[in-house]
């Protein structure tokens, strides 16, 4: 087995054990601290392909800030305790049946197509290195790169709205 | 350096992406604290991202990364939005079990 293989198996497997225990753990701070070892792990795949770019991005944003979020609101709301209820068992069994389904029928399909992707492209140059991307998403993409701060400033907005105090009538 | 794609595979990639939705799947069905639920809609979210920058990879093709680039600010507003509205329902309702948020059921 090549080098690259081995990192592969070890990344993927790293990924998929601690997303499961994300949902598995009891207590939400082991949660969010699982789901950010997930996230870095998603990153080191990125870096495998070599595309650095949304490799940091995806650490800034997803581990950064999305996971700050998460913790800011799990002590806002002192969750850090185990008192969960479970939901009844039928229901937890027909989760696990329709996820073992679900995992199933998805990797025998797969594995039963024929692949019509075709042949790798043997070029050699450069295409996803931050000044490509750069010039891509200011050039041909210009657009929604635009409508994108707007969707971020809309959702700012809704969220200072949302979070505000509501005034109890006198 | 060539291509990572060719010496891993296509395939794995696939299976990995699909294995990590139903992950993400199952934790929306089994759990009820909604931050856990969120936790899992964003793992199903990172899977499908996982796959298009592995296309993307394939193909050698930057658009795929431009795709995965505006989901992710996406996935950053959506987040932001849902916990605000989580903690507006902790105020009101006391607690963020799902069970509780029957009200909209008629």
């Amino acid at each position: 087995m090549s080098p690259i293989l081995i990192t592969f198996y070890f990344l993927s497997a790293i990924t998929l054990a601690s997303a499961f225990l994300t949902i598995y753990s009891k207590n939400p701070i082991h949660s969010a601290i699982y789901l950010v070892i997930c996230f870095f792990t998603i990153a080191g795949h990125y870096l495998l392909f070599n595309s650095q770019f949304l490799a940091i991005v995806h650490i800034i944003v997803y581990s950064g800030a999305i996971m700050v979020l998460f913790l800011f609101t799990i002590m806002l709301m002192n969750l850090n305790k185990e008192d969960e209820v479970h939901k009844p068992r039928i229901t937890r069994l027909g989760a696990i049946t329709i996820c073992i389904l679900m995992s199933v029928v998805l990797v025998t399909i797969f594995i039963n197509s024929n692949p019509i992707v075709g042949d790798e492209l043997p070029s050699t140059e450069d295409y996803q290195s931050i000044k490509k991307l750069g010039t891509l998403l200011l050039n041909e993409y210009m657009v929604p790169f635009e409508f994108a701060s707007i969707l971020l400033l809309v959702a700012m907005i809704g969220v200072v709205l949302l979070s505000k105090k509501e005034k109890t009538e006198k | 350096m060539n291509n990572v794609i060719n010496e891993i595979g296509i395939e794995n990639y696939i299976f990995l992406a699909s294995l990590l939705f139903c992950i993400g799947v199952f934790g929306v069905l089994y759990r009820r604290n909604a931050i856990i639920v969120f936790m899992s809609i964003e793992i199903m979210l990172n899977a499908v991202n996982l796959l298009f920058v592995a296309f993307s990879t394939f193909r050698q093709d930057a658009e795929g990364q431009v795709f995965v680039f505006f989901s992710m600010a996406v996935a950053a507003a959506e987040v932001a939005v849902g916990l605000a509205i989580l903690v507006s329902v902790y105020r009101n309702v006391g607690s963020i079990d799902i069970a509780n948020l029957k009200n909209l059921k008629g």
